[in-house]
């Protein structure tokens, strides 16, 4: 992994792969959205309000999915030193936190028809609601130490990025342990209980988003980067 | 032992020691946690009269009464293991039917009876067209199939 730690290299990596995710992610996007709205059948009990579906669980699995990567790149950070890592953590932060809140938002919206609410304090809300809570404290945390870090994060700010990921498992548990309002899940490692005719546009959405969420990643990298580099030249013309 | 060694031993260390803290205060909460009573719950425990809580469960098929009145329902809450009669006096949710899941908010009378002041429905993990409505789900091989 050493190899890509020059961010000079990285650069010339992350330009052109910046493209080949943007396009394909969007266009997967669109096809998976148009498809859930206009082509599958409507579901047998809920009707026309599954569609929010493609949208809450792509969303759903990129929040989490994005801690997870914030804890990886902790450890890369904390553990082997890696420059990039701490960029990286920063650089999923933001767009981590904006699928969690899209995943809050539209799970509130399917819940008011579907269960007749729009928010309960059951376990699976309540610990997503907490990841939402810890990405605004790592975004915090990350900003107060910029200036020490470089354009990457904190030490204490990635001990914070693995500390958090405790609650990935407990998102993901929490509607089989506790009684919960929220369904359990319905992709297991047995299979699907959303049946073919209804699943095959989330698959799309999913991979799309995936996508999308990786493009924007390494946007926000190369702009970390090019922020740092132009804090680094002025620091350098005002001493000289 | 380098140093690059001796820091992921730690950082691994203390994943472990916060994964299991976190283990022990989940199952720990396993009860409180709970977002509903279910009726077998209710038995084992007891819940008082008049102690608010909300009660979970499926309707049972064939319950469902509405009374004169035209805005009281009962039902029967079940679990497969406990049944309860319930009452609700309002508008129910358009997913609240029998055969289906229900979470109620609301406290028990003196008779036993779950008087709910307001209902939620709760649907389970299957998603299907309307076409396949009335057919039975396998578990074990994710299979459809006609009811008996």
């Amino acid at each position: 992994m050493h190899r890509f730690a020059n961010p000079a290299r990285f650069l010339n990596i992350a330009r052109p792969f910046t493209g080949w995710l943007f396009w394909p992610g969007l266009i997967l996007l669109a096809a998976g959205a148009g498809c859930g709205l206009f082509v599958t059948p409507p579901d047998y009990l809920q009707g026309e309000t599954v569609r929010i579906l493609y949208i809450h669980v792509p969303a759903a699995w990129l929040g989490m999915a994005g801690w997870g990567g914030i804890a990886v790149a902790a450890l890369m950070q904390l553990v082997w030193r890696h420059p990039l890592a701490a960029v990286a953590g920063r650089a999923i932060a933001v767009p981590g936190a904006l699928f969690t809140a899209i995943c809050l938002i539209t799970g509130s919206i399917w819940g008011r028809p579907t269960w007749g609410t729009w928010w309960e304090w059951d376990g699976r809300m309540t610990s997503m609601l907490v990841l939402f809570f810890l990405y605004l404290g790592y975004m915090a945390l990350a900003n107060a130490s910029a200036r020490q870090a470089q354009g990457g994060v904190s030490p204490t700010t990635a001990i914070f990025g693995l500390v958090g990921a405790v609650n990935i498992p407990i998102i993901n548990r929490s509607v089989v342990w506790w009684n919960s309002l929220h369904q359990g899940p319905s992709i297991t490692m047995r299979g699907s209980s959303i049946d073919m005719a209804l699943l095959w546009p989330l698959g799309l959405t999913l991979v799309g988003f995936t996508l999308l969420f990786a493009a924007i990643v390494l946007m926000r990298m190369r702009t970390i980067l090019a922020e740092a580099k132009a804090e680094a030249r002025m620091q350098r013309m005002a001493r000289g | 032992m380098k140093a690059k060694h001796q820091r992921l031993i730690l950082a691994l260390a203390a994943l472990v020691a916060l994964v299991g803290a976190a283990l022990l205060a989940a199952s720990a909460l396993r009860d409180e946690a709970a977002y509903f009573y279910a009726p077998a719950d209710v038995r084992t425990k007891g819940v008082e009269a008049g102690k608010a809580i909300r009660l979970g469960g499926m309707v049972v098929k064939g319950s469902l009464k509405h009374a004169p009145d035209g805005v009281t329902i009962h039902f029967d809450v079940t679990d497969g293991k406990a049944t309860v009669p319930a009452s609700f006096k309002g508008i129910a949710p358009d997913l609240f039917r029998e055969g289906s899941g229900v979470v109620a908010e609301g406290a028990f009378d003196r008779s036993g009876t779950f008087v709910a002041t307001n209902l939620l429905a709760k649907h389970d993990e299957r998603y299907m067209p309307r076409e396949l409505e009335g057919m039975n789900y396998n578990e074990t091989t994710h299979q459809m199939k006609a009811e008996q």
